[in-house]
């Protein structure tokens, strides 16, 4: 394949620290999650990516041992998790809105835990570990406050010391950014990987905003409606999506509809048959979707030339509707043929050299490489 | 508009006092409830302490009568408190020490304040659980289990207390014994009536929504992730309980507390009708010398004293309960 680039880093094969075998979850009728097998390695940062409702969190509390899995084992470090109450489960969590005890200072916070350890720990032993939690994550200073008296993002930081302070074999992150402003979220992402990092600590993190996943974790898992339907490093993800869902939660994406004849795709509302590649070409008359990144299309005054080598391409004029500049980059809003079939493409500016970009209403060509599309069965 | 400096903004016309705010007649209608229906009777019932019995009507001279050998009524009246009453109740005190000293005032106070701190202790032992039951059950199941705690109010508090007497009964026709009898778990009749038991049960029983419904209201608050949080970070149910839901329910056991407690102290009804009237209650003691005694000065001053003896544990545990969200910081 064309971009498949590794980037993610590279885990020697050892066996999965966690493990979720056939994990569901019945509320009442509906089926929270749904046979979900997964395996986690150690020290990794793994997201759960997925709109609100579709089971990431009722998964992630299943782990914390805060609900009962219907069916299923969750086995972490070989300990099977299942009788373990989630007092004694190797685990801590970091809550969506943090869950800070609203009485008790910040030390006091960042100790609750460790006062809870059996052998119980000394005065000393309590007060030196919420020292050192609060030193990485830089709060030594608002100790004695209480947790109404800090700002979002400190509140953020007590309740990643408090969810620290055991050493938790896993750590559970809880749409960790979803209560911070725009702003300093980007910022927060990033510290917080470095600091999950320097600790070392094995993380699952839930989380509906795909930019956020993508620039935390090593490896995604999306979910909906219960299921997970990939797992993969971020570029896998982006790059080869497993089914439609995936490639429309994740960025954008031109999806034409069709079935597969002669290698082709006929019977899309693209103006010509489509050509296709893919590594294990479905069967004959399947019905099937193909998608294709904005970035992936080309755009230009004059119809695409030949390619070297035996690369199929693309290529349809359609008429400019709407362009949104963003800068680096533009996105173009086409009309294809003289149908009302949109289609959207993502050209960098400085694509266009010395000539100037297409306005509104102009007529292009838009083309891609068939191995820039990817062929979805469902 | 410019952007110099600010002229000084003219103060508005003072208006006469019928034609202030709304705000200021929503604001002034609870301290209008308290001067009139709290502040203004108990500046009464002090006067009548400070007075003088007599067999007269009413039965007392107050300390701000003047002699009216002159014909005409003297400005500023003359005050001649009569503190003989409250002397009473003072040598009662001096006596304590005395074996064989009488009492009464003071037995009557300590039955009192016993008994309504053992029904408050018992009302929070079994309202808590209640309230949180409540609070944790769903919202449509909620309504209908305050009202359920609400439905005794719509009978008479007498007729109630008076149902209660059918039903300890401690003869053979009470209900109870007539069960007990009828499963042959007993061969004679209990004797569950005229008892302090059965005060203490009465007692329970009629304050009990006056616990349920302020802490109902405290724990219906409470964020259900604070408890998961500290099971989270390895707190046993227990412990969870002990530091997260006690601490931050404080508020409102305090407030149960004093809605049982207060009324409780004056209670006399229950353990007359309940207990037989054989151990004697301040409030017992005030009817008495208000009716039959006729001695309305002490009366009044005994209410006086009690009124005293309870703002202060009230200041005090509104001092506690009104710090920050409840108690201190949980203790390791």
């Amino acid at each position: 394949m064309s971009a498949r680039a590794d980037s993610a880093p590279h885990f020697p094969a050892e066996p999965d620290y966690l493990r979720i075998e056939g994990i569901s979850k019945r509320f009442d009728d509906a089926l929270a999650v749904d046979n979900v097998t997964l395996g986690v390695r150690r020290r990794e940062i793994f997201a759960l990516l997925g709109s609100s409702g579709c089971g990431k969190s009722t998964l992630l509390r299943m782990i914390a041992g805060l609900e009962r899995p219907t069916a299923g084992r969750i086995v972490l470090d070989g300990e099977d998790l299942a009788e373990v109450p989630a007092f004694r489960r190797p685990t801590n969590m970091m809550f969506q809105s943090y869950a800070l005890f609203p009485h008790m200072s910040v030390a006091g916070n960042v100790a609750f835990g460790l006062r809870q350890e059996r052998p119980r720990l000394t005065r000393e032993q309590i007060d030196a570990r919420v020292a050192e939690m609060l030193e990485l994550v830089q709060l030594q200073r608002y100790a004695a406050r209480k947790p109404h008296e800090l700002s979002g993002g400190q509140q953020q930081r007590v309740a990643l010391a408090r969810s620290l302070a055991k050493e938790p074999k896993l750590l559970l992150l809880d749409e960790p950014l979803a209560a911070l402003d725009k702003k300093i979220r980007q910022h927060t992402q990033l510290e917080l990987v470095s600091l999950i990092r320097r600790v070392g600590v094995t993380c699952i993190l839930v989380t509906h905003d795909q930019e956020e996943a993508m620039t935390m974790a090593s490896r995604i898992g999306v979910m909906s409606e219960g299921v997970l339907l990939q797992v993969g490093t971020p570029d896998e993800i982006y790059e080869h999506p497993s089914c439609r869902f995936t490639a429309e939660f994740i960025g954008e994406t031109n999806l034409f509809h069709g079935r597969l004849e002669d290698g082709r795709l006929n019977g899309s509302d693209f103006p010509a048959p489509l050509a296709i590649a893919a590594e294990a070409m479905p069967a004959p008359g399947t019905e099937v979707w193909l998608s294709v990144r904005p970035e992936r299309v080309v755009l230009g005054r004059q119809p695409p030339a030949a390619v070297n080598g035996n690369v199929s391409i693309n290529a349809a004029q359609g008429e400019v509707d709407e362009i949104a500049y963003l800068g680096s980059h533009s996105v173009y809003h086409l009309r294809l043929g003289g149908g009302g079939r949109r289609m959207i493409a993502s050209v960098p500016s400085a694509h266009w050299g010395e000539a100037s970009a297409p306005a509104r209403g102009e007529r292009v060509w838009a083309w891609w490489l068939a191995p820039d599309g990817v062929v979805l069965t469902r | 508009m410019s952007s110099g400096p600010a002229a000084p903004v003219p103060a508005p016309p003072r208006r006469p006092f019928f034609l202030l705010r709304g705000r200021f007649w929503v604001a002034s209608l609870p301290w209008a409830w308290l001067l009139l229906f709290f502040l203004l009777p108990f500046v009464l019932i002090v006067n009548v302490s400070l007075s003088t019995p007599d067999l007269a009507v009413p039965p007392y001279v107050s300390p701000f009568s003047q002699p009216q050998a002159e014909g005409r009524p003297v400005f500023p009246p003359a005050f001649n408190p009569d503190l003989g009453s409250y002397r009473r109740l003072g040598d009662e005190v001096a006596d304590l020490a005395r074996p064989g000293a009488e009492l009464q005032y003071l037995r009557a106070f300590g039955n009192s304040l016993l008994l309504a701190a053992l029904t408050t202790l018992c009302c929070l032992l079994v309202g808590y659980p209640f309230a949180w039951h409540i609070a944790r059950s769903a919202e449509g199941t909620r309504n209908t289990l305050l009202m359920l705690v609400m439905l005794p109010f719509w009978t008479s508090f007498l007729l109630r207390v008076y149902a209660w007497m059918g039903l300890l009964d401690s003869s053979e026709s009470g209900l109870i014994n007539q069960a007990l009898l009828a499963l042959g778990l007993i061969d004679a009749p209990l004797q569950l009536l005229y008892n302090s038991g059965a005060v203490l049960i009465g007692m329970v029983y009629s304050y009990l929504p006056f616990m349920v419904l302020p802490l109902y209201a405290n724990l219906v608050k409470l964020d259900m992730r604070l408890l998961e949080a500290a099971r989270d970070l390895g707190a046993r149910p227990w412990t969870a309980f002990v530091s997260i839901t006690l601490p931050l329910s404080w508020r409102g056991i305090v407030a149960g507390s004093m809605m049982v407690f207060i009324p409780a102290v004056g209670e006399f009804v229950i353990p007359d009708l309940l207990g037989g009237g054989g151990v004697l209650m301040i409030g017992r003691r005030i009817w008495d010398d208000f009716g039959p005694n006729q001695d309305w000065p002490m009366a009044a001053a005994v209410a006086v004293v009690m009124v005293l003896l309870l703002i202060v544990p009230i200041m005090v545990f509104h001092r506690h309960g009104g710090r920050g969200d409840g108690a201190g910081e949980a203790g390791p």
